[in-house]
């Protein structure tokens, strides 16, 4: 081993020795600085002949290299060992819980009412709405209710002490009203239906002095008790998600619908539960739509011909709905505000129902 | 109402089973609530004999019996004292379920004896109250038969509700009558004879009525009857009304109510011994008084269609009778009422009354004009059968009104309203069983209908006529079909919004709440309310009585209601109405929020802050983003209404007219009123006054056109007077450079007081974002625009740079 050799040596066994990125340093001022062996070295050559320089040049510089690169890739391995001794000590309890967020959450009405209009939406119902503080015409005489008339009894209704119109205040007793509000102001064809607060002077364990109705409506030259069925059957079928959910339609009374019916959708109780959909045959009936065609009284009283027009309306209860599909046990609840149930019965913000999307999880 | 199976086989012959008659009425709309068949419940339970009674080896109480149960002989032992050699009674064998006590007989020994059955008491058999002793059954009853066929108890009872329309379905023949137009059977002819008089008057009725008020009782039917003994009723008429719950009192009382319920024909009989004087129909007088049969007094107003004789009001027209005139056991002679009431009145008067029976229920929708006559006469039959006596000539005060109409019915408007396709032979098919009087025309029949039908009025009833009886599942369903292959979408764009902000909303952490729209008046005033325009007339609590002016106090009401639950932070929001008067502009749409307690709950990694001002604020400001409403058009002052704190709360507006929301903290009393623990804060958003949203010809956005060159920010912390608020100083800096355009953002990031600053100052820094779109900037440009800053806040707000 020559001198050069000997060098190569110690210097790569310094490098190799270092611990740490600063001892490296000075490994490498001491190896390859101003002052090294190698430079001096390296400077002598000026001095040699021609001969020798192009022999020791680039010998020597194949030393460097070789050095340059064995600091570089110490560099390297030390570097990351003391990264990973800087991320060691950062270690934390990963199974600490994360930051809180508040999660809201939508109200099963407003949620039953969004299903209930995206499937009228893709049926073209548009949405009309009337005011909570109706009079005692648009609630009761134009849908063909006559003062007295025992009909008024199945709406125990709230008044107002004012009146609109010489026509006593009332708190709606049902969403029908904006049909009459509707009519008075557009010609058909009309295809709506009316979401909103309703009230009854009622309160008991199925019964609460709010809630809420969509009402629909539906009048050109044709329409007929077949789409009336049509209708409600696709609803029903969409909203509840059974594509064979027995329907059953039965004649009824409303004073503003001749034929008037009601509707029954098949369910089943069993053990205390109550599961929509199953054989009607074998199982119960749920009445859950009032609905007919529109009384020409109806019509006449909203200035509408009831030789040209004719049309179909339904009723449905919005609670009822969110509770038979939800299995949300009591009505009064929906109104207490109280957090917990909220949380529970409640919707994600972004449980966005459409038909196309799905209508629910 | 109820009626008896073998009720409804007297006016209908048919062998159609219980659950077709069932299946069939629901489907003609005369919807079954209920069907008991207490034949089935009690179908274990036979007739037995004691054949043999000895006392109890082990017991002084019991007995040792050995029952014959027509099929063998069991011993029994018996606890009952009438046990008895001989006894006809009820047994009941091992494996039985006993429906009074509910439990499953076992095979028993009873102090050391086999007992393998047992006789049975009323209260075990669910019949009765008495538990001592064991039934008692004739002595002719046969051994082994059912002992609810023995006794009559295996008659089903259905219970019917009859909507308002059908005034004929409240007596049973109404009901047989559907359904024989249905095909279940034949309706059974009712042969109605007249019954000879032996004398003539016994009584003078008079109708006392203006000929605006002489609807109220139209015709009004009487007839003497003497010498009738008011015994019990016979057994099957006591059973019948037994049966569909109503209590046998006399012959004459149950022979009316018996009408009632048979005919839908309401009756009455007063006691002739107890009347003074001629009986007069007329409107009552304001203060006149009833003691009626339900043995409460009543005070009656004007305008109430009674009954009168020389001492007073005798009853009420088709409502009820009074205790004055009534028949007991004494009664020898009578006067027998079958008159015509009209409903309008009647339901009037039993409304304001608060008196719901029998008669009312029928009146009010309308009793068949005709059975005036028809059922005075079989009344009377009925009376003579049972009670003996004879009749005196019909008095009838009035005349049976005409209302006979005809209407024409079209089967293209059969087709055209109702789906269905019929023809002539089957409307005819329907209609005559019903009681109409149908033409022999084709295409289009004209139809009277019977008298008992005021409900059918045009054509429109007589499509549902033959419709229901034709069967509403036949008629075909008709799915919507379009000519486009998509529905055309046609939500509302205040709709759309609407939508958008609760589903933003809850996106920012809020929980949806529905409360009342009423709320008490005392807590309505603290936000504005409680006007008596707006109090309810009959609220159904004290607590409900007023219309809400605010949804904020609902919110703070629940979150006393949650917080009393252990439920302290949260963030609630309601999207509702709220109304300042009763017309339909006084209803607002209103969304409101409200955040209590700290930000979140107590955590490892975070600092946890009371919610403020600017979580209400940055609540509000995100739902105006969900309705497109947001950044520099929007002023904010600091004018909140009272019931937020004077000090920490703002309104957002438009201009100074359209106010968009309220925010901030609320006031610290309003919030000890309702019992809520602070700290607060909500807002109010009105969303009537935020623009209309408009329907876009395009959905185009403007194109984006980023700066090619670096933005450069630099801070300015300037010492302003305590009054000059953040909003004044950013709007100051943002005017320095005017023309120059280069200033594109100013956002206050430091807000100090305290130390190093004077009394009445603080210190505001801005980070101020300056943008070049053609050329980087150099340190003279950003120095230049620096020194514009400085001076136009110095000149807007006299603040100076801090130094």
């Amino acid at each position: 081993m020559n001198d050069l050799e000997k060098l190569e040596q110690d210097l790569l066994q310094a490098v190799a020795a270092s611990g740490s990125v600063a001892s490296l340093e000075a490994v490498r001022v001491d190896a390859l600085g101003k002052k090294s062996s190698i430079s001096l070295l390296m400077k002598r050559l000026g001095g040699l002949s021609l001969e020798e320089r192009k022999e020791k040049g680039p010998l020597y510089n194949k030393i460097k290299r070789r050095i340059e690169q064995a600091i570089e890739s110490r560099k390297v391995a030390l570097e990351m060992a003391e990264l990973g001794a800087k991320l060691a000590a950062e270690r934390v309890d990963v199974t600490l819980s994360a930051r809180p967020e508040g999660e809201g959450r939508i109200h099963p009405i407003s949620q039953a009412l969004d299903e209930v209009l995206a499937i009228f939406g893709a049926m073209s119902f548009a949405v009309a709405e009337g005011p909570d503080i109706e009079d005692d015409f648009h609630n009761f005489t134009a849908l063909n209710i006559p003062p007295e008339h025992p009909a008024r009894q199945m709406h125990d209704t709230f008044y107002l002490p004012g009146e609109r119109d010489g026509s006593q205040l009332v708190l709606r007793t049902h969403t029908s009203p904006v049909q009459v509000r509707t009519m008075q102001i557009q010609k058909p064809p009309l295809r709506i239906i009316a979401p909103g607060r309703t009230y009854r002077s009622d309160s008991d364990m199925t019964h609460t002095p709010m809630f809420h109705q969509v009402e629909g409506l539906v009048v050109d030259e044709h329409a007929h008790m077949g789409h009336l069925k049509g209708c409600v059957t696709e609803f029903c079928r969409a909203y509840f998600e059974i594509a064979d959910l027995p329907l059953r339609f039965r004649p009824s009374f409303f004073p503003f619908t001749e034929p008037s019916a009601e509707v029954d959708i098949g369910c089943l109780r069993k053990d205390g539960e109550l599961k929509i959909g199953g054989k009607g045959d074998s199982g119960d009936w749920l009445e859950i739509f009032g609905c007919g065609m529109v009384h020409p009284k109806v019509l006449e009283a909203c200035s509408i011909d009831p030789h040209t027009y004719q049309g179909f309306a339904f009723g449905l209860g919005v609670e009822r709905i969110a509770m038979l599909k939800y299995g949300i046990p009591d009505l009064r609840t929906f109104f207490e505000a109280d957090l917990r149930w909220l949380r529970h019965y409640g919707f994600a913000a972004l449980d966005i129902p459409s038909l196309g999307g799905g209508l629910s999880q | 109402m109820k009626f008896t199976l073998s009720w409804l086989k007297e006016h209908l012959d048919t062998h159609a089973h219980l659950d077709e008659i069932v299946d069939r009425l629901t489907a003609l709309g005369v919807e079954v609530e209920e069907v008991v068949d207490r034949g089935a419940l009690l179908e274990p339970f036979t007739v037995a004999r004691i054949v043999s009674a000895n006392p109890h080896p082990n017991a002084d109480r019991l007995q040792v019996c050995t029952v014959d149960t027509g099929e063998k002989r069991v011993q029994v032992v018996c606890g009952a004292p009438n046990a008895r050699k001989g006894l006809m009674g009820v047994f009941a064998r091992t494996g039985t379920t006993v429906p009074g006590t509910g439990l499953k007989l076992k095979k028993t020994k009873i102090r050391g004896v086999e007992s393998h059955g047992m006789m049975c008491s009323a209260k075990e058999m669910g019949l009765g109250e008495d538990h001592d002793s064991i039934i008692e059954l004739s002595e002719d009853a046969t051994l082994g038969l059912p002992f609810a066929k023995a006794v009559g108890l295996d008659d089903p009872v259905i219970d019917v509700a009859i909507t308002p329309n059908r005034a004929d379905c409240t007596g049973v023949r109404g009901i047989a009558r559907d359904l024989a137009a249905a095909d279940i059977g034949k309706l059974k002819p009712r042969q109605v004879s007249t019954v000879e008089s032996t004398f003539v008057g016994g009584t003078v009725v008079t109708l006392d009525f203006t000929k605006d008020t002489a609807d109220a009782c139209p015709v009004f039917a009487a007839r003497a009857i003497r010498g009738v003994k008011n015994g019990k009723s016979p057994q099957w008429l006591a059973e019948r009304l037994k049966a569909v719950g109503l209590r046998p009192i006399s012959a004459l009382v149950d022979i009316t109510n018996y009408f009632t319920l048979d005919l839908a024909r309401p009756l009455h009989v007063f006691d002739t011994a107890k009347l003074s004087g001629d009986l007069v129909v007329r409107l009552s007088k304001n203060g006149e008084k009833l003691a009626a049969l339900d043995d409460k007094d009543y005070v009656l107003e004007d305008g109430m269609t009674v009954i009168a004789d020389d001492s007073g009001i005798l009853g009420l027209g088709g409502i009820i009778g009074g205790s004055a005139t009534a028949c007991g056991p004494e009664t020898t002679e009578v006067v027998l009422e079958c008159a015509l009431f009209d409903p309008t009145r009647t339901a009037a008067t039993g409304r304001k009354l608060m008196i719901d029976s029998d008669a009312r229920y029928r009146f009010e929708r309308g009793v068949d004009p005709e059975s005036v006559l028809t059922g005075m006469e079989a009344a009377t039959a009925m009376i003579l059968d049972l009670c003996g006596g004879e009749a005196g000539g019909p008095v009838i005060a009035g005349a049976v009104p005409d209302l006979s109409r005809t209407i024409t019915l079209r089967l293209s408007r059969i087709a055209g309203l109702g789906g269905v396709e019929m023809n002539t032979d089957t409307v005819r098919r329907i209609l005559r069983p019903l009681g109409f009087t149908v033409s022999d025309d084709h295409d289009e029949v004209t139809v009277v209908p019977p008298s008992w039908r005021c409900d059918v009025e045009g054509e429109a009833d007589l499509v549902e006529e033959v419709l229901r009886v034709h069967g509403y599942d036949r008629i075909p369903a008709v799915f919507p079909s379009r000519e486009t292959a998509l529905p055309e979408l046609v939500p509302s764009p205040e709709q759309s919004r609407e939508r958008r902000m609760r589903r933003q909303l809850a996106a920012r952490g809020m929980v949806e709440a529905v409360t009342w729209s009423f709320m008490k008046a005392d807590v309505a005033k603290l936000f504005g309310g409680g006007d008596e325009s707006l109090t309810l007339a009959n609220p159904i609590s004290a607590d409900l009585d007023v219309m809400r002016p605010s949804i904020l106090p609902n919110l703070l009401t629940a979150a006393a209601w949650n917080q009393a639950r252990g439920q302290g932070d949260f963030a609630l929001f309601e999207l509702g109405p709220a109304y300042a008067d009763t017309s339909p502009e006084g209803q607002a749409k209103v969304a409101a929020g409200l955040r209590s307690g700290s930000t979140g709950p107590r955590h490892w990694a975070g600092e946890m802050r009371a919610v403020d001002a600017f979580d209400a604020k940055a609540d509000a400001l995100a739902a105006l983003a969900a309705c497109g409403v947001g950044g520099d058009i929007l002023q904010v002052t600091d004018d909140a209404p009272s019931w937020y704190h004077p000090g920490r709360s703002g309104s957002l507006s438009l201009s100074q007219r359209t106010v968009l929301a309220h925010f901030g903290e609320i006031h610290p009393s309003i919030l000890s009123r309702l019992d809520v623990k602070g700290p607060a804060a909500g807002f109010e958003l009105f969303l009537n006054n935020v623009p209309k949203p408009k329907r876009k010809g395009s959905r185009t956005r403007q194109l984006l056109d980023p700066s090619p060159f670096q933005p450069v920010v630099r801070d300015f912390a300037f010492v302003v007077d305590e009054a000059v608020t953040a909003a004044a100083l950013v709007l100051a800096v943002r005017n320095a450079d005017k023309g120059g355009s280069l200033i594109e953002g100013v956002d206050v990031f430091d807000l100090y007081t305290g130390k190093g600053m004077a009394e009445g100052e603080k210190s505001l820094a801005v980070a101020v974002t300056l943008q070049s779109r053609d050329k980087t900037l150099t340190d003279k440009k950003i120095e230049a625009i620096a020194k514009k800053i400085t001076a136009a806040v110095a000149k807007a707000t006299g603040g100076r740079l801090r130094g």
